[in-house]
């Protein structure tokens, strides 16, 4: 039951959020994510020792139910989702937004899918809350984004949207050959797609393959990425690039590894070569970005092209380590973003070569910045190193040179992050528009983030107990 | 013996709690409390550090390793946070927290002016503790932690102040640098998981002799050169040394402790430890000895035409580490430790010596400018004196000693490489008594504000100079040579943990010949730098002079040939890959989905909103219609 609060909380403040004129909605936003917060954590302290099921009759004449399913990976993305959008309302909670009710009404909706994409378990629900998560997005960003908003949003819409079709296509095409009446459920699809012929297997991966590809993204299908991240409000940035690239990651172990088996081996070889030229590619690209926001998106796009890589590998370490490395990843980009909303906010500007001696004028943002800048480099003892290591090895085991060719972007990372770091933090002070450090709620929120850096960098475990069951698993 | 190796994590722990105790308060805590707490936190390590040594040292059992909690754990992956106490780590913890808290204590004098003191002697302590944990790690893993961790602090440091764009960018240099070098080490370490499914020291060692797992040469090769390669990032050998110059732009004492002391050394432990592996490939020790050698001598030829004082002791450290991995090359691993400690006192000694000299001079550093410092600063000029006759290898002294075991041991190896090593050694001792003569004889060159300046630093300085200069002196002695003494206290000692290889007993008169050679020739050298230097005249070089004044040029072939291709192509993929072909791809079906939309438009709005919204409708509808009305 629990399950569905994850779900019915945000999704009943979200509508109600709507009905809201003005300071009420971000105190409902806030409070709605505390204990949506709450919940995950009890379904993932739960998952440690189990899953935890639930489910009821939907349109059993299509042959769907409304069920869910909690297992480590998903508990364990949950409580990521719980706290990456906590973090976000905190350091939001003293910033003025137009229109407030709508913006946290479309905040937590999508926070409503999201839970329901990492739960559902049965095809067509995850299909249904998939859009319920993007839907959301296409209006913040279309409402609330930058200038060239309307632009990016029409390219992100074609982009998911075309890869949503696909995906829907394909979900409907291994539910009908369920033998008898049509099924949903995981477990059906699982056994139905395992089924088909081999050829079948090989272009229905790509028909499932690409929604994911788009989402996570992977070279060449991530154009729409940083421009999106550069229009987005960064409360929006952070859910797209903290929480639905997991989406995407998460499916592809989820909805694609298992059902496809002899798809995914025909075609492992060429995704990992494209992730591994995407993240030599992403990650020299980022070295000349200047505004800060494409040259995380860029980092961002280089992080996730490693954890695809080692998703195709078939390496029981390497797919423990994707398991880590989504959390992780999903804390220190959070971490990242919050720090440069600040910086957008008090300098009016992302541009690095006009900022920098932000050392000078706000110490503490700036060793908030530096420090997740080193767990996103994957310095030992941050979060970042256990997954990066982990995911390094598991492509290592039937790839050395790709790990080789993989392992440049350690060196890259670290030139366009200590170039970020260079540029905004050392050097002369700049004047601030609004001349202030940290405050408490943005502290707050910074904590937080820290705390979980440092924690799980020096004693990752109870990250690793939450997700080993189900790593092997996906392998076999 | 008390049971101190059960209280070894106190050893790093001391040094965090100082970094956190002074990284967090660094804002509200005085100055000198802080800098209390810095020297306070190491003093507490080297004494634990002492009474562990003197366990080891008395134990019969090698101690097993101590297992804290499982760190990372996988299927068969299973690596505890673990630390290995024996003889070679025990060395090196006497090192880095004996010399570390010298260069402690003369920091509270050297940055008492410093408005960053506090967060300077958090870094300080963060980088002993990292240091220590490299050292102690009884897997590579924790090795490479530490190892990270060293790199971090040195980058930390070095663009300690943090406003000048020069000194960031050598600290940036120094990280990417390091990292190249880290990849080799990662790249290892994932090998020899692979291989022998483990990474911890005991259980690999064992494996390798385990004659059921016998592994290809060329898998011994591969992990043997990518370690190497990790240790020529850290320990500045060709071709990654060029960020250890640069590293000078960091406040003196930092250039004492890391670039000279402790973190550089690294790599020299790093192999050390691997001793069981590399004494089974001599290949890859060739190729160790080689660069090692190269390295030691093109270092020489710079340190030759620098003006900076710190970048003649940088480029001198270079060299000297190119002497170890001489003896790590030539299998003499215990001989490249005794030179690690010698070298820690003596270039520590040179260092903050020079420290002593910039305080004076008000922050300048070119020799040039000085001369005649020797008359207003006695105890610096006598203490500097002592490290240049120490490092030169002037018998008696430290350095002698050390080097003295280094060339025997090559010698046994191939003459070749003695001769070579000969060169290195004139060479040390030529720039190390130019860059003496420059600044402490003759006529002073600076201004009168400098002139008038000019002092004898307080005794916070000269305190750590002198107790360094006695070591530079009496720490030969743990490691006479065969002729002179039947004990070799380091080499016994070392003996548990390390096992040299293909060293050979000398005749005692070859032995005497090779000590009377290499001290011969440093004597006439120190005799021509003398002469040389002491009507020092600067003209423009040319030539040759002026090709080792701007370091052969190495930083301008590494940007011409690594540095500017990449940015180049960076642009390329930007501009066009990206921007133009994947981006005008997709916006060109974008293009053509609206233009469709156009021709439509009596039927469709073309507003993307509009759609959006159509669509949403669809579904709620939809959704809702299933759920309520179809079941």
């Amino acid at each position: 039951m629990i399950l569905v609060l994850l779900i019915i909380i945000p999704l009943l403040t979200g509508i109600l959020s709507f009905a809201i004129k003005g300071e009420g909605a971000r105190i409902l936003a806030l409070l709605s994510s505390g204990i949506t917060l709450g919940a995950a954590a009890m379904v993932s302290g739960a998952g440690f020792a189990g899953n935890s099921t639930f489910s009821m009759p939907w349109i059993p004449s299509i042959g769907t139910t409304f069920s869910l399913l909690a297992d480590g990976m998903s508990s364990m993305l949950c409580l990521l989702t719980g706290i990456v959008v906590l973090v976000v309302f905190l350091v939001n909670s003293n910033k003025e937004v137009e229109r407030p009710g709508a913006f946290y009404g479309f905040m937590l909706l999508s926070q409503a899918g999201l839970m329901g994409v990492f739960l559902a378990s049965d095809a067509l629900l995850f299909y249904v809350f998939w859009e319920l998560a993007l839907i959301p997005v296409y209006f913040l960003c279309s409402q609330w984004g930058g200038e060239k908003r309307i632009a990016v949003t029409f390219k992100f819409f074609v982009y998911t949207f075309v890869g949503s079709l696909m995906l829907l296509a394909g979900l409907i095409f291994l539910s009908l050959q369920s033998p008898g009446i049509p099924s949903f459920a995981w477990a059906d699809i699982i056994r139905a797609g395992r089924a088909l012929p081999e050829v079948t297997q090989q272009w229905l991966f790509w028909l499932i393959f690409i929604a994911f590809a788009i989402k996570m993204p992977i070279f060449p299908f991530h154009s729409w990425q940083p421009d999106t991240y550069e229009q987005s409000p960064t409360p929006v940035t952070i859910i797209l690039s903290a929480l639905m690239v997991k989406m995407g990651m998460y499916a592809v172990l989820r909805w694609l590894l298992p059902v496809v088996p002899a798809g995914v081996a025909y075609w492992s070889d060429t995704v990992i070569i494209m992730s591994v030229i995407g993240i030599v590619y992403a990650s020299c690209i980022a070295m000349v970005q200047t505004d800060i926001k494409r040259l995380i998106a860029y980092s961002s796009i280089a992080h996730m092209g490693l954890m695809c890589a080692v998703a195709f590998t078939k390496s029981s370490i390497g797919m423990h380590g994707i398991m880590v490395q989504m959390f992780n990843h999903g804390i220190n980009i959070t971490g990242m973003w919050v720090v440069v909303s600040m910086i957008e906010n008090r300098w009016g500007t992302r541009d690095m070569t006009k900022l920098g001696g932000m050392a000078i004028s706000a110490p503490k943002m700036a060793i908030a910045f530096v420090l997740v800048s080193l767990a996103s480099i994957a310095l030992p003892l941050t979060n970042g190193f256990i997954g990066e290591f982990m995911l390094f090895n598991g492509l290592f085991t039937g790839h050395m040179a790709l790990m080789v060719i993989a392992g440049t972007g350690i060196i890259l990372g670290a030139v366009y992050t200590l170039n970020m770091i260079q540029k905004t933090t050392y050097g002369n002070a700049v004047k601030m528009v609004i001349a202030k450090d940290l405050s408490i709620n943005e502290l707050a929120g910074l904590i937080i983030i820290i705390c979980l850096v440092l924690f799980l960098g020096v004693y990752p475990k109870p990250l690793l107990d939450l997700t080993s069951g189900i790593a092997g698993m996906i392998v076999k | 013996m008390g049971n101190f190796s059960q209280f070894v994590w106190l050893v790093p722990l001391f040094p965090l709690i100082g970094f956190l105790i002074n990284g967090l308060f660094w804002k509200s805590m005085p100055k000198t409390l802080g800098g209390i707490i810095g020297c306070l936190a190491i003093l507490a390590s080297f004494c634990v550090s002492l009474g562990i040594f003197f366990e080891v040292r008395s134990a019969v059992a090698p101690i097993q390793p101590i297992v804290f909690f499982e760190f990372l754990h996988s299927g068969n992956l299973n690596i505890p946070f673990a630390f290995q106490v024996d003889s070679l780590s025990t060395l090196f913890l006497l090192i880095i927290t004996g010399v570390g808290f010298l260069i402690h204590v003369y920091s509270t004098s050297y940055m008492g002016h410093d408005e960053g003191m506090v967060k300077y002697f958090a870094y300080l302590n963060l980088f002993v503790f990292s240091m220590l944990l490299l050292v102690l790690g009884a897997n590579y893993l924790i090795m490479f932690i530490g190892w990270e961790g060293v790199g971090l602090c040195s980058y930390l440091l070095i663009g300690f102040w943090f406003k000048n764009r020069d000194f960031t960018n050598a600290a940036k240099k120094a990280f990417v640098m390091n990292r190249i070098g880290d990849l080799g080490f990662l790249v290892g370490m994932l090998l020899v998981f692979v291989n022998y499914g483990t990474l911890s020291y005991n259980e690999f060692f064992g494996q390798l002799h385990n004659p059921q797992l016998v592994m290809p040469q060329s898998t011994m090769s591969w992990i043997a050169l990518c370690f190497f390669i990790g240790a020529t990032g850290k320990s500045a050998q060709i071709p990654l040394y060029t960020w250890l110059p640069d590293a000078m732009a960091g406040p003196t004492p930092v250039s004492a402790l890391i670039h000279a002391a402790t973190m550089v050394t690294a790599g020299i432990y790093m192999i050390a430890r691997s001793s069981a592996l590399y004494n089974l490939i001599p290949m890859i020790l060739h190729v160790v000895a080689i660069v090692g050698l190269a390295t030691a001598i093109l270092a020489a030829t710079i340190a030759i035409r620098q003006y900076d004082i710190k970048k003649v002791l940088a480029y001198s450290t270079v060299s000297q580490l190119g002497f170890m991995f001489l003896a790590l090359g030539v299998g003499a691993y215990t001989t490249a430790v005794f030179h690690v400690m010698t070298h820690a006192f003596f270039k520590a000694l040179l260092f903050l010596g020079s420290g002593s000299v910039i305080h004076a001079m008000g922050g300048e550093q070119d020799i040039r400018k000085m001369g005649g410092l020797g008359k207003k600063m006695r105890v610096t000029q006598i203490t500097f004196l002592i490290g240049c006759l120490a490092i030169s290898g002037i018998p008696g002294f430290s350095g002698f000693f050390s080097k003295d075991a280094i060339l025997s041991a090559a010698y046994c190896h191939d003459p070749i490489l003695y001769a070579l090593g000969i060169m290195a050694a004139m060479m040390t001792a030529y720039y190390m008594f130019r860059l003496y003569v420059l600044t402490f004889t003759g006529n002073f060159r600076g201004t009168e504000d400098q002139q008038h300046h000019l002092h004898e630093s307080p005794a916070a300085m000269t305190l750590p100079l002198i107790i360094l200069a006695i070591l530079s002196v009496i720490g030969g002695y743990v490691g006479l040579p065969e002729v002179l003494s039947e004990h070799n206290a380091i080499d016994t000692f070392l003996s548990t943990a390390v096992t040299n290889s293909g060293l050979h007993h000398l005749e005692a008169g070859t032995e005497w010949m090779l000590m009377g050679i290499s001290t011969v020739v440093v004597v006439i050298m120190i005799i021509v730098a003398w002469s040389i230097n002491s009507k020092p005249k600067f003209a423009e070089s040319t030539g040759l002079a002026k090709v080792l004044e701007n370091k052969w040029y190495i930083d301008e072939l590494y940007n011409a040939i690594v540095v500017k291709p990449l940015q180049a192509l960076s642009e390329v993929l930007d501009k066009f890959a990206e921007r133009k072909g994947i981006d005008g791809l997709v916006n060109g079906v974008g293009k053509s989905v609206k233009w469709g939309g156009d021709k439509m438009r009596l039927l469709q709005s073309g507003q993307v909103g509009f759609y959006i919204f159509v669509m949403v409708l669809g579904i709620v509808v939809l959704f809702a219609l299933s759920f309520f009305v179809i079941k």
